[in-house]
């Protein structure tokens, strides 16, 4: 761990001083973890922005969704390395707290894009999707979709500890009209129509697993709530070797390219789209306002949502699937 | 009396996690009627396969003495490769799925090389290897999902009915090669001169058993192994995903343990991995079905693989 | 069975080694030592540490190759790479470590980089085990040299120690053809063990091997030996009678206290 620290600051101080030399703006982002698509693609929509701003853009990732210890060296090296904005996507929301305020206490501007540390103010703003309003959504389509029928539901979400499954989740319990938590609940909402709730990890082979447990408990849904794509395309995979597919809905959140596919063939009724390329273009862009006229943004700035889906239901609005692949993430 | 009765069930390898297989089986029979059905144990056989696969591989390699972090990675590489060379490279679908098994054996080879040439601690060298595969992944998937594989690659995924169950081929296939293994480490000189290593590497070298032929040996089986379930893992979800190896190390690691194999080396029972892969997909089921968090799942399979560490050092006599 | 105090008797040399030199950098293991050793004998060998007991053994077993010197079995000259050559010539060594696997079987310990294979095509392709056999020639070999053990399928780490130092000792009676070679064999025994041993050691010389035994052990190499090598400064001080000389006198040479032209000759052997 003490030889990835020194051979990380050596590089940074490397890349700090030719960057100085040119007397270029450094920007750091921090992200969960190197490869998740969605992170990829935030990486992506900096290194744009960056680009086309001239601005150095230093790049770090933890080794796992839970790897607090990276990212607070990364942190700490972004700044000896001369960063005046550090945009991060803490995996351990309360835990990356005072890395983020010793760097504050150094003029350095904080910006938590997607997940929100924990208070909230331990960053200057926050860049994020509204992951409350992203269940809303789908669960109004859903709702709206159904008719009358009488909903058998299943959630596939993420796993414990890990907050963004929580208030997707409850969203879509909200848009649905089911018993809601409010969107600052940490606890996963229960109600007797979701016959099933299980763990899906985000993964594809384990949202199959989740999917085709929870058809042995209830082998009547109707409705599949999955916190992500991947998953969406794992409940798919275990519904259709029942033979169940056809009388199934599957709603997601993400609006990846990748699952592009899987909406206009119907796999996925409805999605709820997130925007990671914006956010990491706008880290970048606030960053570069701060160096220029040293204001700084504040409070939570929404990055925004939509729903899209090829079958639209009136009262619901949403973007068809063609609109929803030239505004997706991610290749295809 | 509790103690003589650890000590019984100590005694026989299997007897352990055969026993704790089926106490849960009943439990979970207990708590929800749509537990014991065919189709649902169909289910779990299916959900355990690629772990289980991989375990037959990491159980010849903790018998020997070894660790491999690396086998969840060089799985998802091999995944990837063959159903990338099909889609994206238009290979013939049995040709690719050659290239990804010959890309998990040589990660195999490369770290029996580095082993016993090299003489590295198999923990350091799987770790490195485990981020080279991890990368080379990430690399040529290009961290997307390859999808529309072609049909030979999910073959082993279709199933066929059997007293009121569907049973899949990749399932038959898993335990062909567990019976194999099993025979094979029971009754062939190969077999037996792994446990040898395994359990007195000096002993072994000083009675004329080649220990580094034994040991690249291991290595390469057990890639072999996880070339076969990276093509199980197409089979069952029917993409090459890029985002999969992460939990696979540990899930097979656990799946040995739990199954009675020594992490010392030299003691333990290939069956026994199966056995432990099976008791995980039975509490994650059985769980699920009794509508209880995951986070419980975690919590008793920690202290299943505690009390199967402690039944290891409690059937070992003579503290060797 | 002992030998004529003087003078060259009738017994055949199985092993030799002349003027075998060893050196480890600046270190000087082996400084030309012979050793001499007779059919149907067992030759003690003694030396405080570091005087090159093991090295010795060593070279003659195959685990070492000397740097100078020649080594003769039954007047032949060998050359010996590996220990596995030296078994290949028919010469054995109990290890002091016994080189057992101790969760495998008494069979398999015995067999054990030696399998027996089962006959026919399938039995060979595969090395398939022929367990059976196993089990009932290691009957055989144990019960001929009266080691009370019943089950050969019960695992090594669960015998005494005296008993596990049987089996090696089997193990080697069992394969050898001409020497036996023994590092230690009573160390951590106790007594009634360690005469356990020791008859073991009669009954392998009984069947006409001959038997290097290196030991600490001064009670036991005096009761068993037919001659005593003493091994010194990495040199053959002198080889001795244990029925003529006394036990102080040879830990005086073997220590140094006593140089080897100070003994009276008739305690010599040859």
């Amino acid at each position: 761990m003490s030889f990835h620290r020194t051979a990380l600051t050596v590089v940074l101080f490397a890349v700090a001083g030719i960057a100085s030399a040119a007397d270029e703006l450094v920007i750091g982002l921090i992200t969960k973890t190197e490869t998740n698509p969605f992170f990829v693609a935030m990486r992506d929509g900096a290194a744009a922005e960056a680009k086309a701003k001239g601005v150095k853009l230093l790049t770090a990732a933890g080794k796992s969704v839970t790897d607090n210890a990276s990212q607070v060296t990364a942190v700490e090296n972004m700044v000896a390395a001369g960063a005046k904005t550090i945009l991060i996507v803490p995996s351990d929301t309360k835990a990356i707290v005072p890395a983020l305020r010793k760097a504050r206490e150094k003029g350095v501007l904080i910006i938590a894009l997607d997940t929100a540390p924990d208070p909230m103010d331990a960053a200057d703003a926050l860049f994020a999707t509204d992951n409350y309003e992203a269940g809303v959504l789908i669960g109004q389509y859903a709702k709206a979709a159904m008719g009358g029928k009488k909903p058998v539901i299943v959630t596939l979400d993420l796993v414990p500890g890990l907050s963004v499954g929580t208030p997707r989740h409850n969203g879509f319990m909200k848009g649905f009209g089911l018993n809601a938590p409010d969107a600052k609940a940490t606890e996963l909402g229960k109600d007797p129509a979701v016959t099933c709730m299980a763990d899906a990890f985000g993964d594809q082979a384990k949202g199959q697993t989740a999917m085709e447990n929870c058809l042995q408990k209830s082998p009547d849904v109707n409705l599949v709530y999955t916190l992500n794509e991947p998953v969406a395309a794992g409940a798919y995979n275990a519904l259709k070797k029942a033979g169940k597919e056809k009388g199934v809905m599957i709603v997601s959140i993400d609006g990846g390219c990748e699952a592009m596919k899987n909406l206009s063939s119907g796999v996925i009724a409805a999605t709820s789209q997130q925007y990671p390329i914006k956010m990491g273009a706008m880290g970048v862009a606030a960053g570069v306002e701060y160096a220029k006229t040293g204001k700084k943004p504040s409070g939570y700035t929404n990055t925004g949502v939509t729903l899209i889906t090829d079958k639209p239901i009136a009262g619901v609005p949403s973007k068809d699937v063609k609109t929803g692949t030239q505004m997706c993430w991610g290749k295809s | 009396m509790e103690l003589h009765l650890l000590r019984t069930a100590a005694a026989g390898p299997a007897l352990a996690p055969l026993l704790a297989l089926v106490l849960t089986c009943v439990f979970f029979a207990t708590q929800s009627d749509r537990f014991l059905s065919p189709q649902n144990f169909s289910l779990i056989l299916q959900q355990e396969m690629v772990v289980g696969v991989i375990a037959i591989g990491q159980t010849l390699i903790i018998l020997s003495a070894g660790i491999d972090l690396s086998c969840g990675m060089v799985m998802a590489l091999g995944s990837i490769v063959m159903a990338k060379l099909a889609v994206a490279g238009g290979m013939n679908a049995y040709l690719a799925i050659l290239c990804g098994v010959a890309t998990t054996v040589a990660f195999g080879l490369l770290n029996g090389a580095l082993v016993t040439l090299v003489r590295l601690p198999s923990f350091i060298v799987t770790l490195g290897t485990m981020n080279i595969a991890l990368a080379l992944t990430q690399i040529y998937s290009e961290a997307q999902t390859v999808t529309e594989v072609p049909a030979a690659m999910t073959a082993l995924g279709n199933t066929f009915s059997l007293g009121g169950a569907e049973i899949s081929y990749g399932v038959v296939l898993m335990l062909v090669l567990y019976a194999a293994a099993w025979l094979a480490l029971r009754n062939t000189v190969s077999g037996r001169h792994v446990y040898a290593v395994g359990n007195d590497p000096e002993a072994a070298r000083l009675t004329g058993i080649a220990t580094r032929r034994v040991l690249i040996g291991v290595y390469a089986v057990a890639g072999l192994m996880y070339g076969i379930a990276s093509l199980l893992a197409v089979a069952r979800t029917g993409v090459g995903d890029s985002q999969a190896g992460e939990t696979e190390a540990l899930e097979a690691i656990t799946a040995v343990v739990l199954g009675g194999t020594s992490l010392f080396g030299g003691r333990g029972l290939v069956l026994g991995s199966l056995l432990g892969a099976l008791i995980v997909g039975v509490i994650r089921n059985g769980l699920t079905l009794m509508g209880v968090s995951s986070i419980y799942q975690v919590l008793i399979t920690g202290i299943l693989v505690i009390l199967a560490v402690s039944m290891d050092k409690l059937s070992r006599r003579k503290g060797y | 069975m002992s030998l004529p105090a003087s003078g060259n008797g009738p017994t055949p040399l199985v092993l030799e080694a002349r003027r075998l030199v060893k050196r480890y950098g600046k270190v000087t293991a082996l400084d030309g030592v012979d050793l001499d050793l007779r059919a149907g004998e067992i030759l003690g060998v003694i030396g405080d540490n570091g005087a090159g007991k093991s090295q010795l053994i060593m070279a003659l077993s195959g685990a070492m190759v000397p740097d100078e010197g020649e080594v003769r079995l039954d007047g032949k000259p060998v050359h010996f790479r590996s220990p596995i050559e030296a078994r290949r010539h028919g010469i054995e060594t109990v290890y002091q470590g016994l080189a057992v696997a101790p969760a495998m079987t008494i069979a398999e310990n015995l067999f054990l980089g030696r399998e027996i294979i089962k006959p026919g095509l399938c039995g060979r392709l595969l090395r398939i085990i022929d367990k059976e056999k196993m089990v009932s020639q290691a009957r055989q070999h144990m019960a001929s040299l009266q080691i009370g053990i019943h089950s050969m399928t019960q695992a090594v780490e669960t015998l005494s120690g005296g008993q596990r130092q049987g089996v090696a000792v089997a193990r080697s009676a069992a394969f050898a053809r001409h020497v036996v070679i023994m590092d230690e064999p009573t160390a951590a025994l106790g007594v009634k063990e360690g005469n356990m041993v020791l008859e073991l050691i009669r009954k392998v010389r009984d069947r006409g091997l001959a038997v290097i035994l290196i030991s600490h052990n001064m009670p036991y190499v005096f009761e068993i030996a037919d001659r005593i090598h003493i091994q010194r400064l990495g040199k053959r001080a002198a080889v001795v009678d244990p029925k003529r000389i006394s036990m102080s006198d040879a830990v005086a040479v073997m220590t140094g206290a006593k140089r080897p032209d100070e003994l009276p000759t008739d305690v010599l052997a040859h």
